[in-house]
């Protein structure tokens, strides 16, 4: 029998182009033409001013930690404990991921902390951005 | 909407509360229905106005045998009951329905007839959270709070006085799930879900059920119980996906739908003798006590760490025990709600001497919804 997985993403047509950017290694958002407001998630129209005139754009994929939990209960595709994170992206927008490469405790999981993108490749369909502590 | 032109005039809880193994979750819609009924001297006949929330109105209607002319199937997470009660209130004040019931029940323990609740994988939750190991309300809910306790302050030992006080409250209570004293050293010993709640600032996960029953105030003195005045209501929604909340140093949906329920109750934080904070989770109660204005977010964990909502206290807080001791059946916004009223009635188990006005705040998701309902019983 196959390994539990964790659950997959499945892009829609407005989200289609940040799943198409990680998979080349790019974290994509999104930019109002019109009042230079950056978002996520992914939809075709500003939601600070209601534009339709919007552009995707390559973020950084610099990042700071804005908070998480470790979570001790077991979740397929995962082995507890392991942190659920929500990160702020120099950018503005904020994300939830997975904080990797680095001890699963509070310890070593500091609010603030200057973290940067790392893409898994889950499957040929989908990769994940990831984030683990910056180097430098 | 005007003050206190409604009432609440039914108000039961299933016959049961904690593990229900014998009875499907339709059916604890029903037992509470029935007991809300009985509790107001009415017929179901005389219903003309329903609200439910998760199953749909006409599900439980057919299954009452009861035919509205008014529903309502709000269904924003565990405060929907807030939000049935204010539109209720509207409702019956517009003329629209006479008598109105809104039941809660859940099968949340025993998992028997329960609706299951699915998030798609091209959903945004589906996409952007549940890939990153997101599973129950443990794991996401309490993902704030390490922001929230860098901003404000508040220490590790002060959100396990939450937990420590409500349990206080508990003992209090014949029907609380768990009634055993707590310390905070029990609290942060306890098994850890997700760091930093440990099992003992998480809710129960239990089977139950409530039902409330409104009607216009010039009818409620005409019915057996103490009519219970609607003061004031406030309601609001913010985001499905935790992650991008405006900010984890307070909800947007508490600090839009409390304050509108303060102006419109016209009262200030002083008039308040009860207080009722959704607490699924141990912080729940400290976004309430700043988001609602009682206090900056700076003083809530000293706030409850120095006694001010337990038993005796200034401020009492969750006087059932809560979702962390009373139940916690899943949606438990309907079980604030049943002890404000008992509190106005003035039959609580551990009754507010004198209470005269109670404030029941809830959030549905996590912090994704929010509704506010403030109870007299002074018209």
């Amino acid at each position: 029998m196959a390994e539990p997985q964790r659950a997959r993403p499945k892009p829609t047509p407005e989200t289609q182009h940040f799943w198409d950017g990680t998979k080349a290694g790019e974290l994509r958002l999104q930019r109002c033409d019109a009042c230079a407001s950056v978002y996520f998630p992914p939809r075709p129209f500003c939601p600070k001013c209601a534009s339709r005139k919007v552009s995707v754009f390559k973020a950084s994929g610099r990042a700071k930690l804005y908070s998480y939990v470790i979570h001790h209960r077991p979740v397929p595709g995962f082995v507890p404990p392991y942190s659920i994170a929500v990160v702020e992206l120099d950018e503005g927008p904020r994300m939830m991921t997975n904080v990797v490469d680095c001890p699963q405790t509070p310890e070593a999981l500091e609010l603030d902390m200057a973290l940067e993108v790392k893409f898994e490749k889950l499957d040929d369909a989908v990769t994940l951005p990831l984030f683990r502590p910056a180097k430098g | 909407m005007r003050r206190n032109q409604v009432a609440v005039v039914g108000a039961a809880e299933t016959t049961e509360l904690g593990v229900i193994p014998n009875t499907s979750q339709i059916q604890l819609h029903a037992d509470a229905a029935l007991n809300a009924i009985a509790d107001a001297g009415l017929k179901l006949s005389d219903i003309d106005g329903f609200a439910t929330a998760v199953e749909t109105p006409q599900q439980i209607a057919h299954y009452l045998g009861i035919t509205p002319s008014w529903v309502d199937g709000t269904s924003v997470g565990g405060c929907s009951f807030m939000l049935h009660v204010r539109h209720a209130a509207a409702a019956i004040e517009a003329g629209l329905c006479k008598t109105v019931l809104i039941t809660h029940a859940e099968s949340g323990k025993s998992n028997i007839g329960r609706t299951p609740r699915m998030i798609g994988p091209d959903s945004f939750n589906g996409q952007f959270e549940l890939p990153y190991g997101v599973s129950t309300p443990a794991s996401m809910f309490p993902i704030p709070v390490l922001r929230y306790m860098k901003t404000h302050g508040i220490t590790h030992e002060q959100i396990a006085m939450v937990a420590v006080v409500q349990r206080e409250w508990a003992a209090k209570n014949p029907r609380a799930t768990m009634k055993a004293p707590i310390t905070v050293e029990d609290v942060l010993n306890s098994r850890m879900i997700a760091y930093p709640f440990r099992i003992l600032q998480c809710c129960l996960v239990t089977d139950g059920g409530g039902a409330l029953i409104l009607t216009s105030a010039d009818r409620a003195k005409d019915f057996p119980q103490k009519p219970v005045y609607i003061l004031g209501t406030g309601e609001s929604v913010e985001t499905p996906m935790v992650s991008q909340m405006q900010t984890f140093d307070s909800s947007r949906a508490f600090k839009v739908a409390g304050p509108l329920a303060f102006k419109e109750a016209g009262i200030a934080h002083k008039d308040v003798d009860h207080l009722m904070i959704y607490d699924a989770f141990a912080h729940l109660p400290l976004y309430g006590l700043g988001d609602l204005g009682f206090m900056p977010h700076e003083e809530t964990g000293k706030f409850v760490a120095d006694g001010n909502t337990r038993p005796g206290g200034k401020l009492p807080l969750n006087t059932n025990g809560g979702g962390l001791s009373y139940m916690h059946s899943g949606m438990y916004g309907m079980y604030a709600l049943q002890e404000s009223v008992r509190q106005m009635r003035g039959l609580a188990p551990a009754q507010v001497k004198g209470a005269k006005i109670s404030v029941c705040h809830g959030v549905g998701g996590m912090f994704a919804a929010s509704g506010t309902i403030i109870f007299t019983n002074e018209k």
